[in-house]
């Protein structure tokens, strides 16, 4: 009997690649060395998600580190996904953070682009962008299936010493609802030609469009070479669904999800209760292996959306 | 071309505070095409700055400053002067500061890209000067310096209706143009290939680049 060998070992590999249904959250860090927040951010999520995005300088905004926080995380019982940016480091870097988050006991990576430093808080800034999310896959990917490091040599301390490899389970992002749309399939298909073992996608709201997606993902056979997260972010207020749909690129919001929340009498309630609609469809969509619920500084409502989503007792 | 800007008018006179006596050098290549910094622009800078009253103001406009070879006939000029005010790209500023070791020289502009015309008073970035062109590959859009975040594998998931997400207004998605052009040419499978990471020492990564050609030294 040959016994399926992990890549990684994470929980996230095994519940997905054991055929589970995924659930991730996103956990960003806090804007100051505060280890309280993170430590009350861990509470709220632990027993309700199989592992957490660690987010990167999100918006090219400051934050505690993903590493860092990711280990902290760690400690406190809950799996992190560390994602990691190519805005901030170079290839000498992130490969020198994939060895160190490695040895912290970090076994998820999401591999990404990042925002550009012009959305952000330190607009001055210069990036950096040796190369991209596609390129920070593959370079991953080596680490650990060929035990190189970019430039071809061995993953060894010394000629004679030991090949010692990071290990990980590496995900991929993707945006079915950014344009040339024709291309965001062409784009799945590099990640994951490229390694990617795991996609979140972007918050879904225009489920048409979604749909649509995943046809042209399942006519190339690709969700059978890589497991799917639809991810998701429920509408706090009718501010936050005007905001999501005119100011944040690439994401795209129906006039029904807005009119919904207007008229209703419990907006935030109605937020909830269209997020957990949302993942019931999710759930019914072939190829889709579990839900990224991204709870932007909303993280409370993370068990009740699961909760009543059926996802978890 | 080398398109470049005239810096703001009291930068320029901060440099040239305590100097008597100025040379307003203009080139004629490519500032004189950007209309920055040729005959005209010398002649309108030294106007303003005689109107100050502080300066002695020359003028004079040779056919390059990137060149050694055309600073002969202002020799005794910029000998006559304290400082010299080159309205010239960087290259040229610093060929200037190269002729004239003992002279003072000051940028009138602020050089800011390799690009094209694009109609009456427009231009736009298009080269990088990375030194390992891969516009064959690309559909003659350059990825590097038409993406903002110079992505070999893009587009990332700002691109909306074809604008970035840097700047809707202003700046297209590099990578729909790629898009838009492969298609046309019937090329899309050249995105299916997943471009390898750069070569950055032939840019200025690798430091300060020289050029040595033996086929054309002895000319």
């Amino acid at each position: 009997m040959v016994e399926y060998e992990y890549k990684s070992g994470s929980n996230l590999e095994k519940v997905l690649c054991g055929g589970g249904f995924a659930v991730t959250a996103e956990l960003g860090p806090p804007k100051s060395a505060d280890f309280d927040l993170i430590k009350k951010k861990v509470e709220l999520l632990k027993d309700w998600v199989d592992a957490v995005n660690i987010t990167d300088n999100q918006t090219a905004i400051v934050r505690v580190s993903s590493i860092a926080a990711g280990k902290l995380i760690l400690d406190l019982g809950l799996e992190p996904i560390i994602q990691v940016t190519c805005r901030d480091r170079n290839r000498l870097s992130i490969q020198s953070d994939i060895l160190g988050a490695y040895l912290l006991g970090i076994r998820n990576v999401l591999c990404l682009t990042g925002d550009h430093q012009s959305c952000g808080n330190h607009p001055t800034a210069k990036h950096v962008f040796d190369i991209d999310s596609i390129q920070l896959i593959a370079m991953v990917k080596n680490m650990r299936d060929k035990k190189v490091f970019e430039c071809g040599e061995e993953i060894k301390s010394s000629k004679k010493a030991e090949i010692k490899e990071p290990r990980m389970f590496i995900g991929a992002a993707a945006n079915p609802f950014a344009d040339p749309f024709e291309f965001r399939v062409i784009r799945l298909k590099k990640k994951i030609n490229a390694g990617a073992d795991f996609i979140q996608t972007q918050c879904i709201y225009d489920m048409d469009r979604f749909e649509k997606w995943m046809e042209q993902v399942r006519s190339k056979g690709l969700h059978e070479k890589c497991r799917i997260l639809a991810g998701v972010t429920p509408l706090k207020s009718l501010g936050m669904a005007k905001y999501m749909r005119d100011e944040v690129a690439g994401v795209t919001v129906p006039d029904y999800y807005i009119e919904r929340i207007a008229k209703a009498d419990d907006p935030k309630a109605e937020g909830v209760k269209i997020c957990v609609e949302q993942i019931q469809k999710l759930c019914q969509i072939e190829g889709v292996a579990g839900v990224h619920i991204m709870a932007i500084e909303w993280e409370e409502k993370v068990p009740e959306i699961v909760q009543k989503a059926g996802l978890r007792e | 071309m080398i398109v470049a800007e005239q810096k703001p008018i009291e930068e320029i006179k901060n440099y040239l505070t305590g100097h008597k006596r100025i040379l307003v050098l203009g080139c004629g290549t490519c500032v004189t095409v950007c209309l920055a910094g040729g005959e005209k622009e010398v002649a309108t800078l030294a106007s303003l700055l005689r109107l100050s009253g502080n300066f002695e103001i020359e003028e004079n406009t040779i056919e390059r400053q990137c060149d050694a070879e055309f600073f002969g006939d202002i020799k005794d000029q910029a000998a006559s002067c304290d400082a010299i005010l080159s309205m010239a790209c960087g290259v040229g500023v610093q060929m200037t500061a190269r002729t004239f070791p003992e002279k003072p020289v000051y940028p009138a502009l602020n050089t800011m890209f390799c690009g094209t015309n694009d109609g009456a008073g427009q231009w736009s970035e298009n080269c990088l000067a990375c030194g390992d062109c891969k516009l064959g590959i690309f559909g003659g859009v350059c990825p590097l310096t038409r993406c903002s975040k110079s992505l070999l594998n893009g587009p990332c998931g700002g691109s909306v209706d074809g604008r970035c997400e840097v700047d809707p207004e202003n700046i297209e998605c590099g990578w729909q143009l790629i898009y838009d052009r492969l298609k046309t040419l019937g090329r899309l499978d050249v995105l299916d290939e997943n471009a390898p990471p750069r070569d950055w020492s032939r840019t200025h990564d690798g430091g300060p680049r020289k050029l040595s050609r033996e086929d054309v030294a002895g000319l």
